[in-house]
């Protein structure tokens, strides 16, 4: 049996973020877990942040609501800003370096800085540094496997589009190899 | 077994009332239901269906009486301000025994109030949909399986028992994603006869007249009280609930919807810090699930009532109880949504022998004895 995970992901409207939440719980889903996926939806959404709670557990979720993350995605400063202190103590924190540019105020988290927008444009997967994050929180925590994503990413992006799933399965490997 | 697929709780009840033989939609777009008239919006022309947005609420459920009343299966959807609007509508459909399924995504109220989830409609919802003598089913999903099993489930008891049936949802679980089975299809042949239905006969029978109005006293009477007589049906066959670690609880709490996933994570946290404490989750909100309160009151000794609200379906549980056990009450409201660790403490105060109504002040725990 795995630990629970509980994840937020969080960023400006339009970076993915929701998305990028699917890809987990949809994977979590593959891999016979329970999952919940959770949107903010409030007027924060529109030229503000979005975020999105995931958990990942083998036991029935309670509240979807994600105040305590073992994970934490930021893909601005405002989201880290806003999300960092609630953060469990020996919990991930991955930001997108090209957008968050901060030194971790807290020697109690793993902290990964991946310049996730820089390297989505540098290997023409531009829109995809969500997936390139999601990549690299499967590298830090192993919370699924390669192929349960893969199939979250098929699943995920809508049958019309499916000439995007290869490019973001690309970005999700980068996501997972960068250090 | 079908497979299991990651929706909306608002689309998961779409498609599932499709799939119940639903094929006509009528509603007007309100935060955080609008998910579920954008659904039936885009399948509704493909199968033949008809989705119309109305021009408001008001018109909306009117719609829906008449489409019920010549014998399809019907449905509205709405969030708080907006089932307002359509209590008028509902009591006519209540006056003129017309089944239709009544979604409520609740939002926080009253007033135009905001748009995170909330439980404050309880009342309305169990109490006072609309005017006059009488009740309409409510069912109180908890899972986005259950936004999908209970709105096949609504279709069925409102044709049944000739009533509309409300679910009584809420943000939360609208807008939230959780692996789903969908119910299987129904074919045409499988929906209910409609004998009293206004849908056209060709003079092959006497004429079918759908109304609610009664100007002689007696004929209301005699209307109101023969409908009565089906309410006493429907409380002693459809009551449901799901018991959670209750057998050899202490501590019974009672949530539905939203919180009772809150409530259930605590009872496990309570658990873990040895107190015996359990969940009933009324599945019913009318019929009220009596009959499952009644059985635990000599195992337990005390009772917490879990809402995002002030408080409001403590009143139904203290009925039952009836002053035999302490009911505290421990809530958000306004859309704030309670955690875990907040209801834990309510419960080792109840555990503790206290009996306390709290006041959600900035979050904190608050209040004194009620």
């Amino acid at each position: 049996m795995d630990k629970p995970l509980n994840i937020m992901l969080a960023g400006f409207g339009g970076q993915g973020i929701l998305f990028a939440g699917k890809i987990v719980a949809y994977a979590g889903l593959i891999d016979g877990r329970e999952i919940s996926w959770l949107p903010s939806y409030g007027p924060e959404m529109r030229g503000g942040t979005a975020n999105c709670s995931v958990c990942l557990s083998d036991e029935p979720i309670g509240s979807p609501l994600v105040t305590e993350p073992d994970a934490l995605i930021a893909m601005n400063l405002p989201s880290y800003e806003k999300f960092i202190d609630t953060v469990r103590p020996g919990g991930v924190v991955i930001v997108d370096a090209t957008m968050v540019n901060v030194t971790p105020t807290r020697s109690d988290l793993r902290f990964f800085a991946v310049p996730a927008t820089q390297l989505a444009e540098e290997n023409e997967l531009k829109g995809l540094a969500n997936v390139i994050l999601v990549g690299k929180l499967q590298g830090a925590t192993a919370f699924s496997n390669r192929q349960s994503l893969e199939t979250a990413i098929d699943k995920s992006v809508s049958a019309k589009r499916q000439d995007l799933a290869e490019a973001n399965k690309r970005a999700l490997v980068l996501g997972e190899m960068t250090v | 077994m079908a497979e299991k697929v990651l929706m909306k709780g608002n689309e998961a009840l779409a498609e599932a009332a499709l799939r119940a033989g639903c094929r006509h939609f009528f509603g007007y777009p309100i935060t955080p239901q609008t998910e579920l008239a954008a659904y039936m919006a885009k399948r509704m022309p493909k199968i033949g269906g008809t989705y119309l947005q109305a021009e408001s609420e008001v018109a909306a459920i009117n719609m829906v009486y008449g489409a019920s009343a010549a014998g399809v299966r019907v449905m509205t959807s709405s969030s708080s301000p907006g089932i307002s609007l359509k209590g008028e509508g509902i009591s006519y459909m209540v006056g003129a025994d017309l089944p239709a399924v009544i979604i409520n995504v609740q939002r926080g109220g009253p007033g135009l109030g905001g748009i995170q989830p909330s439980q404050a409609d309880y009342w309305q919802a169990t109490h006072a949909s609309g005017h006059g003598d009488g009740h309409i089913v409510v069912f109180a999903p908890s899972t986005v399986q259950e936004m999908a099993d209970l709105a096949a489930r609504a279709f069925a008891v409102g044709d049944q028992y000739r009533t509309p049936v409300m679910i009584l949802a809420d943000g939360m679980l609208g807008q939230m994603m959780e692996p789903v089975v969908l119910p299987e299809p129904l074919a045409d042949d499988d929906l209910p006869a409609k004998p009293w239905a206004i849908d056209g006969h060709k003079n092959q029978r006497p004429h079918n007249t759908i109304s609610s109005l009664f100007l002689a006293a007696q004929q209301l009477e005699d209307s109101i009280t023969s409908r009565f007589e089906r309410y006493e049906q429907i409380k002693a066959h459809e009551q449901r609930a799901e018991t959670y670690l209750t057998t050899d609880a202490d501590v019974v709490l009672v949530a539905y919807g939203a919180a009772a996933r809150i409530a259930r994570s605590a009872v496990n946290k309570a658990r873990e810090l040895g107190i015996k404490a359990g969940l009933i989750r009324p599945i019913t909100l009318w019929p009220y699930p009596v009959d499952t309160i009644e059985s635990l009151i000599p195992s337990a000794s005390a009772f917490l009532v879990v809402e995002m609200s002030m408080g409001q379906m403590i009143d139904d549980v203290r009925l039952v109880i009836n002053g035999r056990r302490p009911v505290s009450f421990f809530g958000h409201t306004g859309g704030v949504i309670p955690t875990p660790d907040e209801v834990l403490v309510a419960i080792q105060r109840a555990h503790a022998g206290e009996e306390f109504r709290v006041v959600p002040i900035h979050s904190k725990l608050t209040g004194g004895a009620a």
